[in-house]
Formats: structure tokens, C-alpha cells, sequence
């Protein structure tokens, strides 16, 4: 199959794939991998300039895309469910409010700059600022990111992630973070932490680009950065109030659960989609997704069965988004055998570390440093050791694939910048919101709820949703 | 007049209503409640974190009948009521000083029929 299309990437990078009797099957193949241009291809562009055959859009490949940037918008309300489920009733408005207004001010400011401060060349920290308002960003494939699909569909994409990673901050917030100082987090964050590890990671002259780290669909750039701000944040905020034990617990499950099938749902389009082409490597990312995913979950049931004596729906939820969390960054470097190891790692690593918040008494209320920043940091580094060339010619081989250390130290310098960055970008974001609006809601406020507090809404009509006399003074008092 | 107030398993509810309306009592009121007692909780893992539950779900059925009524209705609940198990509940004779019917403003006995 690999070999037998004849798409104008393919067409760009040697005009042989098109005229298949002229070259072995194995051959062809090779170049047809090639011609994938993934995302993360660190190699000059495509070939499809350098043989001064301009880039032309394949119809294909754009359907994909346009899938795939939709399977990755409706993660977002997916995410806003998963987390929904597991707060109190009080504040599940609150909690899925917090995803769905990435949405809504995420676009507006990646259109604005955002985009192009990602994505245009500029230096090797911050992109430039020749695509404001998406000046020259058309129908006309862009040959550097993606040669055979309209460069608005890949800023379309693209922004499809901005808008996810800081909706994942805020489940390590839930429950007691004011509205106002959230949005005011979010967009600063956006501007500040994601724009310039997207670039660094993925854009032209980006620093860890051209030094060779393998990202494939954004490890580094959306669940380290996510999970390590979550972390910070969460330590700034401080612990929620503790109210009754039993009335702390995840007010509704099943929506946890119809969140995570929307997840893994959109998975395929945020993993698969990062082949920028509806081919081979689309396809592998594609299986070894959702092989991460199920091992994850299988094995995150099976520890809790053996530990609590009871298979538990919200493990099997955590082990599947944390399996999705670690095959990100690999998903487009290793193959069906990897996965299954990196979706065990991943189960197993996440297990113990949810449990450090209990031990280094933080709140990171819904986990998301424990199951996206040190799932986020297991999959760069298991890339580091899975990658093959054999699955993407573009990648590199890592320590298993007789590739010696040399990924791994890349991938390192990764995860390492990663880390720095969004740590210390939240910390003074965190401290600046703070200055200005106040982190936290007050004590009653939180007594009452976030959603009548800060929403004026209640997610049940009729159920009781904390106290109706705190309500009554935070509202009118 | 005495109300009659008995905390049940919530799984007893069905038998113990049929019962009230063979004898003949046709009002009262149920709620959902969560109490603690005898009966010792359970334990839940949520990703590993403990959460020991020892409020645990109750009806709680109220009967207002006249004095000569509620010793029979006790004795009714509480035979339907009963597993012989701890958790099986409580029943509570309250004294009721006056009842008095909204719609026709009758008082007393004739109030409860």
C-alpha cells in the first residue's frame, strides 16, 4: 500500500515512486516513508522545494488532516468530561468551563500571534512575526510542515493542541482556583510556556529540532509542559479545603468514563494526524496509540486488583489516558511490541506516582502531573529507547534499536528543557495572576461551590450542591 | 397521636410500604438518608486514595396514626423490616401534639384517616 500511491509529496521527494516498476518493493516503500514527512522531520525542507516542484495539495492527505484536527478539537470537551466526573457536583460547571474556554480564548489568541510566534522562522527559542493574524497562512500548502495540505488546515491543527495543554492544567487546580485568575493563567501561559516549546520542539529552527529530539506529537511540548505547570500550581494554590471524607469523592464516574473514550477517540487524530499525511506512518502511529492505551489500562486494573482487591473503573480510565499520555511522543518512531511496553511502563509508573501527592503532601487534585508530566517524561525517554528507523526513516534509533545513547541524550535535553521552562514560566505567570486578580476563590466560596460562585449556574438542578448559606453569602454578602 | 419514625434499608422499602397499605394506612412520607449506627462502612480506593464511608444510605419513613394505631404499625415495620443482621435500623415513637388537614382544615384523629 505504502508504495503504491503516488502522492504529490511523494511526487516532490522522487518522481521514481511514482513509476513503481522501476524500483524493488523494499525500496519503494523506503521512499514513500519518506515522502510522509512527519512532523518532527529535523531534515531540511522537503524535498519537494529542493527539486523545485512546488508544493500541491493531495486530497487525501487534506482529509486526514481535516479529520484529524477535528478528532483533536473534540478532546477538549472529552478532557472537560474526564475531569467533570471526578469533582464534586458543586463544581463540575466550573471544572468543565475551565476546558471549554481554552476553546474560545485559545483560538483567538493563536490567530492573533500565537501562530506565528510558534511556527514562523524566527530564532531558535521563539518563532517571528511575519504570520500576525495569519497574514500568508492559505489554502497554499506551507513545503516546510506539511507539503500536500493547505498551511491553514496545519495552523488549524496545530492550534487543536495549544488549546488542549492548558485546559490540562487545570484539573491539578480544581475546586478552588478563581475564574478570572484562570483565564488570566491560561492566556499568559499560552503566550509565555507552549508558543515557545511548540517552537523549539517543532518549528523551523526550533533549538531541540535541530538537535535531534524526537517529539512525535508533542510529549515534551503539551504533557510535560502541562504536568509540570500543573504541579507548580497546584503547590501555589494550596490544598483544597477537606470537607466531609465520603463527600470528596468523584461525584459521577460515568462521566469520567465517556471522557476517556472521547480522549481516546481523539487520540487517533492527535497521534495519527502528526504523520501530516494519510499514509503508512499515520496508520503505525495510529496502532500504536491505541495499543498504549488498552496495555496501559489492562495493566493499571491489574495492579489495583492485586492492590485493592478491586478492578476499578477509574483506574481503567487513568491507565488509558496515561498509556495515550506516554506512546505521544514515540508514536510515530516505534512499533506494535514497543507500545505494549511503553503503555506497562507507563501504568506502572504512574501508579506509585499519583501516590508522592499523598506522601509530599501537595494537591495536584486530578493527578495531572502524576499521569501527564511523569507519563509525559517516561514516553520521551522510552523514545529514547524504542525508537527504530525501521518504522520512520526520519527518526533515529534509540538504545534498544542499537542506537546507543545518543537519542537518549537528546531526549533528555528534551524532557530537561521541558521541564525548566514550564516551571518556571508558571511559577512567575502564578505569581504575577496573583498579584493582580488573587489566585484563590475565598473559604466560602468554596464551601458553596465554584459553579453558583463563580458561574452563577448549577451543573444539577435540584441536587444539593453545597451549602445553601454559604451560597447565600458568598452571593450576596 | 404518635408519628412513627423508622430508619430501614433502603432494600426493605417495598415490603414495608405493602404492609402499611394492608393495614390500611395510606400516608406517609419516605426520604433518602445517610446515617451512621452499629453497622460498620466500607472502604473505597479511588486511584489509590482511601475513602472510608461509614454514613450509609437509609430510608427513613415517617407515619403519623392515632395512639391505639401505632403500637400495631411499629410492630408491622418492624417484622418486614427485619434480616436479623446489624444495619437493620431503628424505630423512633414521636408524641404528636396536633395535625390538622390543609384542605379542609379538620384536626385531630379525623385528620388522618
Amino acid at each position: 500500500m505504502l508504495g503504491s500511491r503516488c502522492s504529490s509529496v511523494a511526487a516532490g521527494v522522487e518522481a521514481a515512486v511514482c513509476a513503481p516498476s522501476q524500483s524493488t518493493a523494499a525500496e519503494r516503500v523506503r521512499r514513500a516513508v519518506v515522502a510522509a514527512a512527519p512532523l518532527l522531520l529535523f531534515l531540511a525542507p522537503t524535498a519537494a522545494m529542493a527539486q523545485g516542484n512546488a508544493p500541491k495539495v493531495d486530497t487525501g492527505d487534506t482529509a486526514w488532516l481535516l479529520v484529524s484536527t477535528a478528532l483533536v478539537m473534540l478532546m477538549t470537551p472529552g478532557l472537560a468530561l474526564f475531569y467533570g466526573g471526578m469533582v464534586r457536583a458543586k463544581n463540575v460547571l466550573n471544572m468543565l468551563m475551565q476546558s471549554f474556554i481554552a476553546l474560545a480564548v485559545v483560538t483567538v489568541l493563536w490567530i492573533v500571534c500565537g501562530y506565528s510566534l510558534a511556527f514562523a522562522k524566527g530564532s531558535p527559542i521563539l518563532g517571528g512575526l511575519q504570520w500576525l493574524g495569519l497574514r500568508g497562512v492559505g489554502q497554499e500548502p506551507n513545503a516546510f510542515y506539511g507539503a500536500t495540505i493547505p498551511h491553514e488546515l496545519f495552523m488549524a491543527y496545530q492550534l487543536m493542541f495549544a488549546i488542549i495543554t492548558p485546559a490540562l492544567i487545570s484539573g491539578a487546580i480544581a475546586d478552588r482556583m478563581r475564574f478570572g485568575s484562570y483565564l488570566l493563567f491560561v492566556a499568559i501561559w499560552s503566550m509565555v510556556v507552549y508558543v515557545p516549546m511548540a517552537h523549539m520542539v517543532w518549528g523551523e529552527g526550533g533549538f531541540l529540532r535541530d538537535l535531534g529530539a524526537l517529539d512525535f506529537a508533542g510529549g515534551t511540548v503539551v504533557h510535560i509542559t502541562s504536568g509540570v505547570s500543573a504541579l507548580v500550581l497546584a503547590v501555589m494554590l494550596g490544598k483544597r479545603k477537606a470537607g466531609l471524607a465520603e463527600d470528596m469523592r468523584p461525584h459521577s464516574l460515568p462521566l469520567t468514563l465517556i471522557g476517556t473514550g472521547l480522549l481516546w477517540f481523539g487520540w487517533f487524530g492527535f497521534n495519527g494526524g502528526s504523520a501530516i499525511g494519510s499514509n503508512g506512518l499515520a496508520a503505525s502511529a495510529f496502532v500504536v496509540t491505541h495499543i498504549a492505551a488498552a496495555v496501559a489500562g489492562a495493566v493499571w486494573v491489574a495492579i489495583e486488583w492485586i492492590a485493592y482487591k478491586r478492578p476499578t473503573a477509574l483506574g481503567l480510565a487513568t491507565g488509558a489516558v496515561a498509556g495515550l499520555v506516554a506512546i505521544t511522543p514515540a508514536s510515530g518512531f516505534v512499533g506494535p511490541l514497543a507500545a505494549v511496553a511503553i503503555g506497562a511502563g507507563v501504568a506502572v509508573i504512574s501508579f506509585f506516582a499519583i501516590r508522592l501527592k499523598s506522601v509530599l503532601k501537595y494537591d495536584d487534585a486530578l493527578d495531572v502531573f502524576g499521569v501527564h508530566g511523569v507519563g509525559g517524561a517516561w514516553g520521551a525517554l522510552a523514545t529514547g529507547l524504542f525508537a527504530s528507523k525501521a518504522i520512520n526513516p526520519l527518526g533515529a534509533d534509540g538504545l534498544l534499536a542499537g542506537g546507543g545513547f545518543a537519542l537518549m541524550g537528546k531526549q533528555l535535553a528534551g524532557v530537561g528543557v521541558a521541564v525548566a521552562v514550564a516551571a518556571v514560566g508558571t511559577l512567575l505567570i502564578g505569581l504575577l495572576v496573583k498579584a493582580v486578580l488573587g489566585l484563590r476563590v475565598t473559604g466560602d466560596e468554596e464551601d458553596a461551590g465554584l459553579d453558583l460562585t463563580q458561574h452563577g449556574e448549577s451543573g444539577y438542578a435540584g441536587a444539593s450542591t453545597g451549602s445553601e448559606s454559604a451560597a447565600a453569602t458568598a452571593v450576596h454578602g | 397521636m404518635i408519628k412513627v419514625e423508622a430508619l430501614i434499608r433502603p432494600q426493605k422499602l417495598d415490603d414495608v410500604k405493602a404492609a402499611l397499605i394492608e393495614m390500611g394506612i395510606r400516608g406517609m412520607t419516605v426520604s433518602e438518608v445517610r446515617g451512621a449506627g452499629k453497622q460498620r462502612g466500607f472502604t473505597q480506593h479511588y486511584r489509590g486514595a482511601e475513602y472510608t464511608v461509614n454514613l450509609i444510605q437509609k430510608i427513613k419513613l415517617e407515619v403519623v396514626v392515632s395512639d391505639a394505631d401505632a403500637r400495631k404499625v411499629a410492630q408491622a415495620i418492624a417484622t418486614t423490616a427485619r434480616t436479623g443482621e446489624i444495619g437493620d435500623g431503628k424505630i423512633f415513637m414521636i408524641p404528636v401534639g396536633e395535625v390538622i388537614r390543609i384542605r379542609t382544615g379538620e384536626e385531630g384523629d379525623v385528620a388522618l384517616q
